[in-house]
């Protein structure tokens, strides 16, 4: 099935939050902290404005409680008196030129008296640096399997390494932006935003507003990655409170500078690996210490961190596994969801390290892995045991084939040798990635989906998922077409509108074929159970809900399901251990890279990427996510390197913050292999976020192979290549 | 803001003589970066030149090729009769992507003088001339002679740059090479152009000093035929040149680094001393 | 000289215009908010990333580059001219994902497409370099562009 809003993309009609005609506006715009830590002594508006012209916001102007709602009530709307970060909005403006409020931002002084702030995660901080506890711990998780120090020192060889990976911006192409109003005394806000019900929630808590009185509209959303899971409730917040301070609509867009400076990231990692492994290279003992830079605010942090150690240890076998993972509170601009969401930092490191110790054991990569890829009925570092069928060494050897990786790898060591300055070189990652909520989180957000049918026949979805590319309103369509036996042109997708549509959980994790696709699939299921008879389908169900709206004119006609939590996943949160997910995909890339001698730049000149997926939903969808997913893979391990200064964002504009271009990568050839999951619609596994966590380990592995150097730091830009030779060339 | 339409070149002569302050802007590729923010630049009054054809010709000559000051670098790798001076397209299809290549100029990048231009270094390499005019009349400058330190130029207040005048020479050995941070769309971290005819070497520098340069030092080097046997005999040459800088894009031990293997492996098939 | 608004005449998607244009304007302002074309995205405003991608006088440009009174006299084609049947095989590649790229991508796609002589010279990858997605990994949206390897003339 074609996008079904691919057209309207295309020719330009996609009417994005911008786009909008809102009528008579004001524009609004952001005063913010010039320092990274302190406390705000005094706000001076300078004379040259008439600020009788503007509406102004502080944080006395918030209605209900000054925090952003989330986790942990940590992070204010807007800061009173307390800076913690550069760039925490202070002061709210509106007026209704964009050129007057952008200017005037720029002319009220927040005078910041300073702190000693804190940035650097990996080192314990100074007595005047501590902001939390007594060493700025945000939180710590801990994963226990076996006895691990028993193991390493029972171990042939124990082997150690220390891994690093950098923030990285999403550069959705649309940045953030909102707009609001009031009417009838309902708030309503619509705007660029995955997930409408975090945004309700966060506006009942700061305006002080029931559910009724508040109305959160999904705008078609110009890409997220996670940069608009938990973000957007602060703007929407924002821009919330200058339309009823203002009594006026008020939009709010962000310029790329400062969705750059100020907005969330990826979290930085450093991971330390202890190894241990047997005479005949199997892993005996994986210890494993995962540390992100938690931001000044904790945002989604203990979530990217619990992610991040259940999938630290990768898709192995090791009877004695330790993980602990630890984020910092720093003072740095709060870091929040990334797609992938501490998987690729995790598996960066880990895919890195498994190549380091196979180098160690003088084994190849490959059959390192062949030995110790986790089979059917082996348990995974918080003991669940994998049964699903999935042949991963199979994946691993598909790709193998595919690529002709023993011939390549021959090849390019005759190609080495003779070349004055190129060098080529092959790295291979195997890897998984858990889709939905961790554990029970799937019950927690006890998610729902409803199906109506409409008067004239046609039926209509309401979920709260939203279509940010990815996909989902064709994938609903096909999956609500193929269970009613409709053709898809009489499945209609409800905007994500909160007065409408119930709560689905958010656009995030992976679970939005998987998880809500499966609910939607139920929905339909129960609607022929609504006309009392399940087997109702295509032209029966359509004359039997018409049939049923001439007797019941002007009630509506709805069936809704919730999540059924498949059976048997059993998950203990205290002690971090049982099935953490109800289904992993399982992948193996291949990288090849052509290093240049001359400028240490790295090209990545091919790759495959092969992943079992339970079943494909929609075959260019499908194809798409991983293509797009690799490709900010490769600009993570390759290119995107965000400079911090004063912890945020110094390189803020994409003249200096490098993504690829299409001349920048090879065309991505994409394997899929189906092993139909039972609790996923039609047998599909989630897919968004498992291509992030393979690229930046075998792009580092191929940098490996073609170069003899070990890099351990991503991005691998130039002038870190030439270091890595450098170092190698000095020391012999 | 007040934008002054020349109708004729004499008139935003006129216009630059009587008001030096004026902006004059052809494709606006560098000048409207981040516009909207930049609310120094909105108060200026503008000269906009982008109407005068008369400014938009190639003039091949027999024995130089003139661009008049609107010819874009589109112009140019359109234009089949470059194959003479072959570092022009091949330069041009470097700067940013379609989208700029279509709109800057070459004039444009000379006088926006930055120490990154990838137009300037390969018209430095050609021993390129600029025409500044003013209602004075007109001069020739060397391209080589333009550039006083970062962002000083060799234009009056009352002048603007009317045409770029490259003589047509037998060139035995030509490259052009940048180093950026991606494959296109990049802003060059260490760049150079190479030529040799029999007017002698050129080897230009970019991204390296606070404005593109001719390498003295080296070209001598090269010229007088002392034996390289590595990326680092060329070092006590590129101390002399040029002083790359760490900044936002990269920094100078790199780009020195880079600069002297870059240019090694250009000149080692060429040079009978390079080994 | 203009201070403050100029009125300038140009031909727009094929129709003469005449707008009152803000000195302050860039092209992309003009088309989005006093014409009512918000089909062209600013996604940076600094010319590298080519969702503003127009054409004018037929070739490609970034209009968050282009003052908006230096189109006075001169053919500005948008992605409102872009009608369904121009774009069924990029529908079909899934050269779109999210969309706010897309504007750009198919005002530069349709300019390679009219000028085939440029695959001459250059790689369809390299002429789309002045486009970024973050969404596509760009094989969908060149897949878009080239025919099929297999395809007849015909």
């Amino acid at each position: 099935m074609k996008r079904i809003e691919g057209v309207a993309k295309l020719t330009g009609r996609e009417r994005f939050v911008d786009d909008l005609d809102l009528g008579e506006h004001l524009w609004g715009a952001t005063v913010r902290s010039p320092s990274p830590r302190g406390r705000v002594t005094a706000i001076r508006f300078s004379n040259d404005i008439d600020w009788s012209e503007f509406t102004i916001v502080d944080h006395v102007d918030i209605p209900g409680n000054n925090t952003v709602f989330l986790l942990e009530d940590d992070q204010p709307v807007l800061a009173a008196d307390v800076i913690r970060h550069l760039h925490e909005p202070v002061l709210l403006l509106a007026h209704p030129s964009r050129d007057a409020v952008r200017r005037a931002a720029k002319q009220v002084e927040v005078v910041v008296e300073p702190a000693e702030p804190y940035f650097d995660f990996r080192v314990a901080p100074d007595p005047q640096q501590v902001q939390r506890g007594d060493d700025n711990l945000l939180k710590r998780l801990e994963i226990n399997k076996g006895d691990v120090e028993a193991a390493l020192a029972a171990a042939a060889h124990v082997i150690e390494g220390v891994y690093e990976t950098g923030a990285q911006e999403h550069v959705y192409l649309e940045t953030q932006g909102m707009a609001a109003w009031v009417e009838d005394g309902v708030v309503t806000i619509k705007g660029s935003m995955q997930c409408p019900y975090y945004v309700v929630k966060a506006a009942e808590c700061a305006l002080g507003l029931e559910r009724d009185h508040l109305r959160v509209i999904h705008a078609p959303t110009g890409g997220g990655f996670g940069g608009k899971e938990e973000f957007p409730s602060i703007l929407a917040i924002h821009t919330a409170l200058l339309a009823m301070k203002s009594g006026r609509t008020v939009k709010m867009i962000y310029e790329r500078a400062e969705d750059m400076a100020a907005t969330t990231k990826r979290h930085p990692s450093r991971v330390r690996h202890r190894t241990g492994v047997d005479e005949d290279g199997r892993l005996v003992a994986q210890d494993i210490e995962v540390v992100l830079d938690g931001g000044a605010y904790q945002t989604l942090s203990p979530v990217v961190l619990s992610r991040a150690i259940i999938h630290a240890a990768g898709p192995y076998s090791c009877d004695s596994v330790r993980i602990v993972g630890k984020a910092i509170l720093t003072n740095s601009v709060p870091y929040g969801a990334f797609r992938g969401f501490g998987a690729p930092q995790s598996q960066f490191a880990n895919e890195r390290h498994m190549d380091v110790v196979a180098r160690e054991l003088g084994l190849d990569p490959v059959e390192f892995r062949r030995r110790n890829l986790i089979g059917d009925g082996d348990s995974t570092a918080t003991g669940q045991v994998i049964d699903d069928g999935a042949d991963r060494v199979g994946v691993m050897d598909l790709a193998l084939d595919r690529s002709d990786y023993a011939g390549r790898r021959a090849a390019h060591v005759d190609f080495n040798a003779t070349h004055p300055y190129l060098r080529r070189g092959l790295g291979l990652a195997t890897f998984f990635h858990g889709a939905g909520f961790t554990g029970a989180g799937e019950v927690h957000l006890a998610s729902r989906v409803a199906v109506t049918g409409l008067p004239d026949g046609r039926v209509e979805v309401l979920s709260a998922s939203t279509e940010m590319g990815q996909g989902s309103q064709t994938v609903f369509t096909q999956i609500a077409a193929q269970r009613l036996g409709y053709p898809p042109a009489d499945v209609q997708i409800a905007v994500p509108d909160t007065h409408r549509v119930p709560d689905s959980g958010p656009t995030v994790a992976s679970r939005t074929s998987m998880v809500v696709g499966r609910i939607l699939d139920d929905a339909c299921a129960a609607l022929g159970e609504r006309l009392g008879d399940a087997d109702l389908h295509g032209g029966a169900l359509r004359a039997a809900i018409i049939a049923w709206h001439r007797e019941h004119p002007g009630a509506t006609l709805s069936a809704e399901a919730s999540y059924r939590p498949p059976p048997g996943v059993a998950w203990d949160e205290d002690n971090y251990r049982g099935a953490a997910y109800g289904a992993f995909a399982w992948a193996a890339y291949l990288a090849e890279v052509e290093v240049d001698l001359r400028t240490y730049a790295v090209q990545c000149t091919d790759f495959l990427a092969v992943q079992e997926v339970g079943h494909v939903l929609n075959e260019t969808l499908a194809r798409g996510q991983i293509q797009g997913g690799v490709v900010q893979g490769i600009g993570w391990a390759l290119l995107e390197e965000c400079t911090l200064r004063d912890g945020a964002m110094l390189n803020n504009r994409l003249t200096d913050y490098i993504i690829p271009t299409s001349a920048d990568v090879p065309p991505i050839d994409v394997v899929f292999v189906e092993n139909p999951y039972a609790e996923g619609p039609l047998g599909a596994k989630g897919i968004g976020e498992l291509p992030l966590d393979g690229p930046a380990p075998a792009l580092a592995n191929a940098v490996a192979d073609a170069l003899g150097v070990e890099p351990r730091v991503i991005p691998m830009t130039p002038e870190r290549v030439m270091d890595l030779v450098e170092r190698v060339a000095t020391d012999g | 803001m007040q934008v002054h339409l020349a109708a004729s070149f004499d008139e935003a002569l006129r216009v630059k003589g009587q008001h030096p302050d004026v902006v004059p802007i052809a494709g606006g590729t560098d000048l409207l970066v981040q516009w909207p923010a930049a609310h120094a630049l909105h108060e200026r009054a503008w000269l906009d030149l982008s109407a005068l054809g008369e400014l938009a010709e190639i003039r091949f000559e027999d024995d130089a090729v003139v661009l008049g000051a609107l010819v874009t670098y589109w112009d140019v790798i359109q234009d089949e009769r470059f194959q003479v001076l072959p570092l022009l397209p091949a330069a041009a299809a470097t700067v940013g992507s379609v989208q700029i290549q279509t709109r800057g100029t070459w004039a444009g990048n000379i006088a926006n003088a930055s120490p990154a231009a990838d137009g300037v270094p390969v018209l430095m390499a050609y021993d390129a001339e600029v025409t500044l005019a003013s209602t004075a009349g007109r001069r020739l400058v060397p391209l080589a002679d333009f550039y006083h330190g970062y962002k000083q130029l060799e234009t009056r207040p009352d002048e603007l740059i009317e045409s770029i005048r490259l003589p047509l020479r037998t060139h035995d050995f030509e490259d052009f090479i940048k180093v950026g941070s991606r494959a296109a769309q990049a802003i060059t971290k260490v760049g150079m152009a190479i030529a040799h005819s029999e007017a002698g070497w050129r080897i230009v520098a970019n991204s390296m000093a606070p404005a593109v340069c001719r390498c003295r030092a080296l070209e001598q080097l090269v010229e007088s035929g002392e034996p390289v046997d590595s990326p680092d005999a060329l070092m006590a040459g590129i101390r002399a040149d040029v002083s790359p800088i760490d900044d936002i894009r990269s920094t100078a031990a790199y780009r020195e680094k880079v600069f002297s293997r870059v240019l090694y492996h250009a000149l080692l098939p060429f040079c009978g001393s390079f080994s | 000289m203009a201070e403050s608004r100029l009125e300038i005449c140009f031909t727009l998607n094929g129709a003469p215009v005449t707008a009152q244009v803000s000195l302050r304007h860039r092209l992309l302002d003009l088309l989005r908010y006093e014409l009512d074309l918000p089909g062209s995205k600013e996604g940076c405003g600094e010319g590298e990333c080519g969702a503003c991608t127009v054409h004018l006088d037929g070739i490609p440009v970034n209009s968050c580059l282009v003052p908006a009174w230096q189109v006075r006299d001169r053919e500005v084609v948008t992605v409102e001219s872009v009608v369904p049947g121009d774009i069924a095989r990029m529908l079909d590649t899934g050269a779109t994902q999210c969309g706010a790229c897309t504007p750009g991508v198919v005002m530069t796609a349709r300019w390679i497409e009219a000028n085939p002589q440029l695959l001459e010279r250059f790689t369809t990858r390299q002429l789309m370099a002045g486009n970024l997605c973050r969404c596509t990994g760009y094989d969908g949206i060149i897949d878009g562009l080239e025919p099929p390897p297999d395809a007849e003339d015909s």
